[in-house]
């Protein structure tokens, strides 16, 4: 656990970046820093591993005061990870991944060994590895730095927007990498960026910060949505916050009808004769398209939703890429299992916005 | 074509004659001392303009000192500069001639030295400094083979300046190569005057190629695919 | 002579108009042809060449290997190779002179087109420049800065390097080293120095003067490098 204590940094000049920020950045979650530029945000994390020194108050380490530890060695022991990844340009991939376990004093063999690992582990080709940073596209080396700063296997990793410099494709991807390798390390990260919906995306907690190095507000994504504590989060947080909220909620509760589809081949079929809107799926349960009571001839686009993993806002996003108004709910295979009319939506909608 | 052919007359002459190879004022002897004098200039600038050079580019602190070596090194006479150390110091040893060799081949190697270590991205400082590696880490395992092109290339620059300096500090005694274009221009001896200067030129060319071949060598490939050299 | 050496200033007054060659003040005019001649002949040939060298890409390889080589030549043997063609007369110092400023120049002019941003070449493609205007209006006003670092470069390196031709008997003021080496005495060596840092520096704040005026835009110069 990573505890800011009434943390201060002003600069000779009497610049305030950080203004007494007390804070706790929980062992094993991502903690996010949001803000705009000027909130002490990059400061703050930069003072956790000593790049900067804080003026005020302290910041423990497991209970123990960074200000205790030589710089050097608390860094060896804290993964750093930056917007341009800033690999060695003279050194090769698994090189550079090695850095950190060369420093430690590993052995070459088991340093480059374990470089490997992490290079598959980031969902990097083995082959990159006798290869130059300036040989690799932006999100690779994004990957490599990524890789570099686990190498030693440190329970704590500092992110400074790592992935700002990325076309937003291929930091969508190393976003979702990011969880998925969260969900098999169990890191305490703290996580600097100044996009809310990275922010949202990738936070277990999310801390806003105004300018000034104030904290304006603590809490989880859903929380943070749904009760902003003042005007500056309200509108940090931005447009359609009722809706970003709904990727909070979950669509396990959505109550689905399974007697709305016919198979393509089966013909007409009478049970289903009077509803107005009727899915045919293939013969292995694969959606084909809504067929219209009205126009029984053609048929008309759907949108699916993957029932109990994706969240409401997919569900409704679903129901309103169809004119019939309903959202197809898929399991993790792409096979029906359900409808969710509008009724169903409409349920779920009124709990969500009650609680 | 009159003086080509006097030309390549001078040059059989000159490496024609057996006693130009033999002896103290042989080619092999005169070549060795060219080589020695050169290069004890080039290890003795080496020596106090790099680590000079990477202080200065790693702290930030004395960067006027760089400027105005620099354009002074470019400004001085070297040929009053020889004189005036031979005026005030004597001939006795090759001390007042070597000083000033060594005087002007340091500025190249430090502004190169110092703009290659400050030329680095400070991302990559960052980084390094991330990591863990201490102030002296980041300096040799970061910063030195990041500049090390640059600072090639002021060690190249530096010992043009070198070899031709020496040859031009045969006029105050100096041994080396350049004696023979001396002595033989006083002597009106035009066989020794061509020989000696085909020899300096040859000599000069030979040290460009082991340069570039040493740049080939000791820069990573990592490094010389983005840097630009000159 | 009277009692005793005379004091520096002594000498000058008495060195510095003698009606012969190798007065001061002939000296000083020499060394200024021979510096200038080369300063000017090889941006007139840089120039051209550089252009070269941007338009057809495949010539700036060769040519710059070619340029590496003769800047690493030792000026001494130079000259004294060249005394076979052109004797023992000023052009001999003026020739290697020009190649030298020539191995500085073409890189610094290709440079210098190079470092017209792309937007702005593209812009000025799409306003309908023609390529000679553009080269004219654009490019060239855009590389001066490059161009004229080097030639600061050029004007004080060429200046120092003239006094090496006194071993061939046409140094300019370095006749003032070979004198005082012949016949030992530490005057002239000093006069020579300072008046030839001296005029290193003139000409290297003209140029700096030259480029205010010629590119207003620019606010803040870089130290040069190499």
């Amino acid at each position: 656990m990573i505890t800011f204590d009434s943390v201060t940094k002003r600069y000779p000049d009497g610049t305030v970046a950080v203004d007494h920020l007390s804070l706790e950045a929980p062992t094993g979650e991502i903690t996010v820093f949001v803000g705009p530029s000027g909130c002490g945000k990059t400061t703050s994390l930069r003072m956790i591993n000593r790049m900067i020194d804080a003026s005020e108050g302290r910041i423990l380490l497991d209970g123990e005061p960074v200000q205790n530890i030589d710089p050097p060695t608390l860094r060896r022991g804290i993964g750093y990870v930056i917007q341009q990844a800033g690999l060695f340009p003279h050194r090769k991939i698994v090189d550079n991944v090695a850095t950190v376990p060369y420093l430690l004093g590993w052995d070459r063999k088991k340093a480059r060994a374990r470089a490997m690992e992490l290079l598959e582990r980031v969902g990097l080709d083995p082959a990159f590895a006798g290869r130059y940073p300036f040989q690799l596209s932006g999100g690779q080396q994004q990957r490599v730095g990524v890789a570099r700063a686990l190498a030693a296997d440190p329970p704590v990793l500092l992110m400074d927007e790592p992935f700002s410099a990325v076309d937003p494709i291929v930091r969508t991807s190393l976003q979702d990498e990011l969880l998925r390798l969260q969900s098999e390390l169990n890191k305490t990260i703290v996580f600097v960026t100044h996009d809310i919906d990275e922010a949202i995306k990738l936070g277990d907690r999310v801390a806003v910060l105004r300018v000034g190095g104030k904290l304006a507000q603590l809490a989880d994504p859903k929380t943070l949505l749904s009760e902003p504590a003042d005007d500056f989060v309200r509108e940090f947080l931005g447009h359609d916050r009722g809706i970003r909220r709904l990727q909070f909620v979950s669509t396990e509760g959505l109550r689905l009808r399974t007697d709305l589809t016919v198979t393509e081949d089966a013909g007409d079929s009478g049970d289903g004769a009077a509803e107005p809107w009727l899915l045919v799926v293939t013969g292995d349960g694969r959606p084909v398209g809504w067929r219209s009571g009205a126009r029984p001839a053609g048929l008309e686009p759907y949108g699916t939703y993957v029932h109990g993993r994706d969240s409401m806002r997919a569900a409704l996003d679903a129901a309103l890429l169809s004119p019939s108004g309903c959202a197809v709910a898929v399991d993790g295979d792409g096979k029906v299992v359900g409808v969710a009319t509008r009724e169903a939506l409409d349920a779920a909608l009124a709990e969500a916005a009650d609680g | 074509m009159n003086w080509l052919t006097s030309f390549f007359a001078w040059l059989v002459e000159f490496f024609g004659n057996g006693d130009n190879w033999a002896g103290s004022g042989g080619i092999p002897a005169r070549l060795l001392e060219h080589l020695e004098f050169s290069a004890l200039a080039l290890l003795l600038a080496v020596l106090i303009a790099v680590p000079l050079g990477l202080v200065i580019g790693h702290t930030g602190r004395g960067e006027v000192l760089v400027v105005i070596s620099a354009n002074l090194a470019r400004a001085l006479p070297t040929l009053g500069l020889l004189v005036m150390f031979v005026l005030l110091l004597g001939t006795a040893s090759i001390w007042p001639v070597i000083i000033p060799l060594v005087l002007l081949s340091v500025p190249p190697i430090l502004v190169n030295t110092y703009e290659g270590v400050k030329g680095v991205d400070p991302e990559l400082r960052d980084a390094a400094y991330g990591m863990g590696l201490r102030g002296g880490q980041v300096l040799g395992r970061v910063l030195v083979p990041v500049a090390l092109p640059l600072i090639l290339l002021g060690c190249r620059l530096s010992a043009i300046q070198v070899v031709a300096t020496t040859t031009v500090a045969s006029y105050t005694g100096l041994g080396g190569l350049g004696r023979y274009v001396i002595d033989g221009f006083a002597t009106k001896d035009y066989a020794s005057v061509v020989g000696g200067s085909v020899l300096i030129v040859l000599f000069a060319l030979v040290v460009q190629v082991l340069f570039a071949l040493a740049q080939r060598v000791a820069v990573s490939p990592g490094v010389s695919q983005r840097s630009k050299v000159r | 002579m009277g009692d005793g050496p005379p004091s520096i200033w002594e000498w000058i007054g008495r060195n510095w108009d003698t009606g012969r060659v190798d007065s001061i003040s002939n000296l000083l005019t020499d060394h200024l042809t021979m510096s200038l001649v080369p300063i000017v002949l090889a941006l007139v040939l840089a120039l051209p060449l550089g252009l070269a060298c941007v338009r057809w890409r495949w010539l700036y390889q060769p040519t710059s290997g070619f340029m590496n080589v003769v800047y690493a030549l030792p000026s001494l043997p130079v000259f004294m190779l060249l005394i076979s063609v052109t004797g023992l007369s000023q052009t001999t110092v003026i020739i290697p002179l020009t190649f030298y400023g020539m191995a500085v120049l073409i890189p610094a002019v290709v440079d210098g087109l190079n470092s017209v941003p792309d937007h702005v070449r593209q812009s000025a493609v799409a306003m309908g420049f023609t390529p000679l205007r553009r080269l004219l209006q654009v490019e060239l006003p855009i590389a001066v800065p490059v161009v004229l670092a080097g030639m600061r470069v050029v004007a004080v390196s060429s200046i120092s390097l003239v006094s090496v031709g006194a071993l061939i008997g046409q140094g300019g003021l370095g006749g003032l080293f070979t004198r005082a080496y012949q016949n030992p005495f530490m005057p002239p060596v000093i006069v020579g120095i300072v008046l030839i840092v001296a005029l290193a520096l003139v000409a290297d704040g003209l140029l700096v003067l030259a480029q205010r005026l010629l590119t207003p835009w620019v606010r803040a110069r870089k130290g040069t490098a190499s």
